[in-house]
């Protein structure tokens, strides 16, 4: 079976720095799996380069087993590889319905219609409405999302993400900043992801890993330490010296 | 043919004088400040008129022209740029744009439309040869004076404490702030030295570059040339930058006038294809 | 704002969104009782036609930037080259011999549009400044161009000898204009109809995320590049248009058009009126050019300055806070009736 999200030997360096060193990753359809690691450890080096921001110095990335490590971001978007920000990357200006309505477009191939307006496509209208239906955001949809409250924010930046009908979708602390009572709404709506997507969580909140995930990779200096079970890996006594030696 | 060149050498050497101001400013404060050529402007006619109405001698003025160019750069500053900095761009681009049309509705107010004439002192004039090369008496006092300018600001920078306070708030504005450093005072400071140096440079430059009211318009380009093909992370990159424009300008217009500044243009476009950020930026960080 | 009511089921929800987006693209009040007057003002006041013509053609012009600037975000400072590509395409035909206004108007457009599809791959890279760097110089480029090729623009003393054609083969231009602001109008008013619907298109509102937020355009898979080489093509086409425009009514062209002034100018149109939202390119040509009659007229020479000082006063307040102003004063006038939710 080809993996849904395979790194092999993935490496990125600045200078004489190296950020990310000899990473693997195997992802299979489906995957529950949580990047951790402490501050610095390379976590967002290494969504820049899934995601195509950097390019790599060394190394592979397949998506389902096609090879993207050279395409553009918006390519990688097209083929699959969706993404939520740690802070929040919306359209202040736009509402959730235009937000979400356009990643429908994109990926419908109806993104660069210029001569009909946006909403007169019946199939598009009914997709966006289910993504925002999902995440609890048609009460306040044709609000600018800047007058959102946080939470709200930060289900849309999951929701757009969705919206571009990805295979793997890397999920970039999506509660970061939220006020505590209002974290298991995005945890909810993280553990109600479509089953056949597979996610990628990156996550300082090690209750949210563990609930979270079904396996879990420790990333430390750039490099891979240790990749398990969830079970394994809070036993792993390494695992545990490099989080108490940080805190 | 070696004339050409000395002449392109000491035309570069003004342009580098005129624009290091704006390349600081846009370093610095990141600050697109189209309005610079006024500083300029000013400087040209505080020496035409100590020159025409109080009969001061013309390297006397060339003090004032500072001078008065970095009292006005300083007042502006700390009255309305200051307003404007972390703005967007294109709010610093009309607000520098209305400036130049008031400075330049102003100056035809005040001087009239018509180019000054500065009347240069004897010993300025004329030319000798030396080697067989033609050299204008006015182009090597340019040549002497803005080279000594570059060679002094460039110790400045890089020998004093204000030098080292200067480069701190280039690099980092927050951490030189952190390490103490009154950002404020260096920035207005820097802006009032900057605007000085550009109005020194109306003074000289009037001779060879023409002083009129659509002066700030059209050198703007050229400063701007200057500082975004040198890059505004020093300024070595500026002074190579207005050498090759100084040559180049010099040169083209002496050996395919019928196509003029067209190549400036066009080669300016060239290497902002290739270098966004200028031809000796720093590569990367 | 009142609250939008609870949608309670899907099928709500649908509808719903679907009011809301037709109410963003729907046809105001405001606007038909804008045209109905434009298109009145053409039985009346023929005086004041040629002025109207002139006014019309910058709010065209205006336009074509708001598309670049107001909705890509891109900030140019050399708008003008397309403006002045289209002036000299269409006099270049008419003066040798195609004076037909319609067809120079197409072939005009199609020139600056080319010009603009090429440039646009120089402005898509690099921060503001180097973009405002490449405007300049293009237009810079340009204009040096025309004014060394003197023996097909005419240099310095502009392009003489031209003969434009009847309208249409029937309507020959007048000593007032009036034909002139007709035929201007009309070219006004087509785009503005075929603009609403781009801006409200997918097309449209990818522009405006890519303004907003490049980093997440690009994750949402909006292709960067392509777009805004699409919209900096079809701002120069229709920049373009103007020019023609200009060129046809006035049977003139000269270095004028590609003059810095000119971009800084439509620049300051846009602003006056308000970016992002076409109909602020035509109030700003309104305001900017009564401003210029009346100030010129108080001192001839030097309503530069006044100008310039317009500008400065505008940049301090706020463009924002302004918009806020207008948007108040309309909303006095047009009490609110477009609701939210847009459903019976």
């Amino acid at each position: 079976m080809t993996l849904a999200l395979e790194t092999i030997g993935l490496k990125k360096t600045f200078g004489g720095l190296t950020a990310t060193n000899d990473v693997h990753l195997r992802l299979e359809k489906g995957a529950r799996h949580a990047l951790i690691g402490p501050n610095g450890a390379g976590k967002t080096t290494l969504i820049n380069l899934l995601t195509g921001v950097l390019a790599p110095s060394a190394g592979q990335i397949r998506l389902d087993g096609v090879e993207i490590g050279g395409m553009g971001v918006e390519a990688r978007v097209r083929r699959g590889l969706g993404r939520t920000f740690q802070i929040n990357q919306l359209f202040p200006d736009l509402t959730p319905i235009e937000t979400v309505a356009l990643a429908v477009s994109e990926r419908s191939g109806r993104g660069g219609d210029w001569w009909r307006r946006v909403g007169t496509r019946g199939a598009v209208l009914d997709e966006v409405v289910d993504v925002l239906e999902r995440f609890g955001l048609t009460e306040r949809m044709r609000e600018p999302t800047r007058t959102l409250p946080y939470g709200k924010q930060r289900l849309l930046e999951i929701a757009v993400a969705l919206a571009t009908k990805p295979r793997v979708l890397l999920l970039d602390e999506p509660a970061a900043g939220v006020p505590e009572g209002e974290r298991h709404e995005i945890l909810e709506a993280v553990e109600a992801l479509p089953k056949d997507v597979t996610v990628v969580l990156i996550e300082h909140d090690m209750d949210m890993v563990f609930r979270f995930a079904e396996r879990i990779t420790v990333l430390v200096a750039g490099a891979v330490l240790t990749e398990g079970t969830v079970a394994e890996i809070s036993d792993d006594p390494r695992v545990r010296a490099v989080y108490l030696g940080e805190g | 043919m070696l004339t050409i060149l000395f002449d392109g050498i000491s035309t570069g050497m003004l342009l580098f004088v005129l624009a290091v101001g704006l390349s600081v400013t846009l370093g610095l404060m990141n600050f697109v400040n189209l309005a610079h050529g006024a500083f300029a402007m000013l400087g040209g006619y505080v020496t035409v008129i100590a020159m025409q109405r109080f009969g001061v001698p013309f390297l006397a003025t060339l003090p004032l022209a500072f001078l008065i160019a970095a009292v006005v750069g300083v007042i502006l500053e700390r009255t309305l740029y200051v307003r404007l900095y972390g703005r967007p761009h294109l709010d610093q681009v009309l607000f520098s744009i209305g400036l130049v049309f008031m400075a330049i509705a102003a100056a035809s107010w005040a001087m009239g439309s018509s180019p000054q004439n500065i009347r240069l002192p004897e010993e300025l004039k004329g030319r000798f040869d030396v080697f067989g090369v033609g050299i204008g008496r006015y182009r090597l006092f340019l040549t002497v004076v803005c080279g000594v300018l570059a060679v002094a600001l460039q110790l400045v920078l890089s020998e004093t404490r204000f030098g080292s306070r200067l480069r701190a708030a280039v690099d980092d504005a927050r951490v030189a702030r952190g390490l103490g450093i009154d950002v404020q005072t260096v920035f207005a400071l820097t802006f009032a030295v900057g605007s000085g140096l550009a109005g020194l440079g109306g003074a000289l430059g009037a001779e060879i570059l023409g002083l009129d009211p659509g002066f700030p318009v059209k050198y703007m380009i050229f400063f701007l040339i200057v500082v975004t093909v040198g890059g505004s992370s020093s300024i070595v990159g500026p002074f190579l930058a207005a050498l090759m424009l100084g040559i180049a300008d010099v040169g083209g217009k002496y050996f395919v006038p019928e196509i003029g500044s067209f190549v400036i243009y066009a080669l300016m476009i060239a290497v902002l294809i290739v270098r966004p950020n200028g031809l000796f930026a720093r590569p990367g960080r | 704002m009142t609250m939008p009511l609870l949608p309670t089921s899907r099928a709500d929800a649908v509808a719903s969104a679907k009011a809301f987006l037709g109410a963003q693209s729907r046809v105001r009040p405001l606007e038909i009782a804008f045209w109905l007057l434009a298109f009145a003002a053409l039985f009346v006041g023929r005086s004041h036609h040629l002025l109207l013509a002139e006014i019309t053609i910058l709010a065209l012009f205006a336009v074509s930037l708001d598309l670049i600037l107001g909705y890509a975000g891109i900030v140019s400072l050399g708008h003008a080259a397309f403006f002045g590509l289209g002036a000299y395409a269409a006099g270049i035909l008419a003066q040798s011999g195609h004076g037909d206004p319609l067809s120079g108007l197409v072939v005009a457009a199609g020139v600056a549009a080319v010009a603009g599809f090429v440039s646009s791959f120089l402005v898509l890279r690099g921060a503001d400044l180097t973009r405002l760097m490449i405007t300049l110089g293009v237009a810079s480029l340009l204009y040096e161009a025309a004014n060394k090729m003197d023996w097909l623009t005419g240099g310095a003393d502009g392009l003489q000898g031209i003969l434009i054609g009847p309208l249409l083969g029937r309507f020959d231009f007048d000593l007032y204009g009036t034909t002139a602001f007709a035929y201007a109008l009309g070219v006004l008013f087509v785009v503005m109809l075929a603009l609403r619907v781009v801006v409200h298109s997918p097309f449209g509102h990818a522009l405006r995320a890519i303004r907003d937020n490049r980093l997440r355009a690009r994750a949402v898979g909006i292709p960067v590049e392509r777009r805004l080489v699409a919209v900096y093509t079809l701002s120069a086409a229709i920049a373009g248009l103007a020019g023609a425009l200009s060129c046809q009514t006035t049977a003139f062209v000269s270095l004028d058009v590609l003059d810095f002034h000119r971009s800084a100018e439509v620049l300051l149109v846009l602003v006056i009126g308000g970016s992002g939202r076409l109909y602020g390119a035509i109030v700003g040509a309104v305001v900017f050019r009564f401003a210029q009659d009346v100030l010129s007229a108080m001192t001839p020479q030097y309503w530069q300055f006044w100008v310039g000082l317009g500008l400065v006063i505008l940049v301090l307040i706020g463009r924002d806070r302004l918009d806020d102003l207008g948007r108040a004063i309309v909303a006095r006038i047009l009490p609110a009736r477009r609701s939210p939710e847009g459903t019976p």
